[in-house]
């Protein structure tokens, strides 16, 4: 199986399938990338030639953050929102829905497993 | 949707006369505004502005990586004092 940009080792798929599996590649950008390189979409993963592997390799890593980088990039972000203390670096912080999303139910993804608050209902009165 | 390059950043007519004013002057002090939508310009770093909240001015000083968002961004208008302990 050939490996692409370190860990991704795509499988017995079309080859626009498997570029996908490498972080910050959609189809959109394996299909393009392809065409540039003129590798049809078609071939299976295993069946490129180690050329083909290489040139596709350095062409991914030279267009646009994948990856290592692109991961860097978003904590960056992430961390600069933090930083200059803005409402959204604040949500962050909190681990609360950053894109105004309602926080009264739901935002589970957010905010983790439910902790049960007891006689919640009591105390409210 | 994010609003139109033709039209170039909000910043309220104001708020842009008293940063220019300051600017000229050579002086750095708070700006009192209301104008929470304005966008922070390169011209406002290393200024200090009395943000609204709807209830005090908050103080906000202005840095490099600020220039982007808005006023509001950094005057939270809401507390948030955690949830009461059980008590009894």
């Amino acid at each position: 199986m050939p490996r692409l940009l370190g860990v991704d080792i795509p499988n017995e798929k079309r080859i626009d399938v498997a570029l996908t599996y490498i972080y910050g590649v959609g189809r959109t950008t394996a299909l393009k990338v392809l065409e540039e390189l003129s590798i049809p979409r078609e071939t299976r993963a295993k069946d490129l030639k180690d050329d083909e592997v290489a040139t596709l390799a350095s062409h991914l890593e030279k267009s646009l953050p994948v990856e290592g980088a692109l991961r860097r990039l978003n904590l960056q972000n992430i961390a600069r929102l933090k930083e200059i203390q803005c409402y959204r670096g604040l949500r962050h912080r909190r681990g609360l829905p950053v894109h105004g999303q309602r926080t009264r139910c739901n935002a589970r993804t957010r905010k983790g497993p439910r902790k049960t608050v007891a006689n919640k209902k009591i105390l409210r009165k | 949707m994010s609003r139109s390059i033709k039209k170039g950043p909000f910043v309220h007519p104001s708020l842009i006369k008293k940063v220019d004013k300051q600017n000229a002057q050579n002086t750095r002090s708070p700006m009192k505004t209301w104008s929470r939508a304005s966008v922070i310009l390169p011209e406002f770093v290393g200024h200090t502005f009395d943000v609204h909240n709807g209830r005090a001015f908050i103080k906000v000083y202005v840095t490099e990586d600020m220039v982007g968002h808005r006023l509001g961004e950094f005057a939270p208008t809401r507390t948030f004092r955690g949830h009461s302990k059980k008590d009894k």
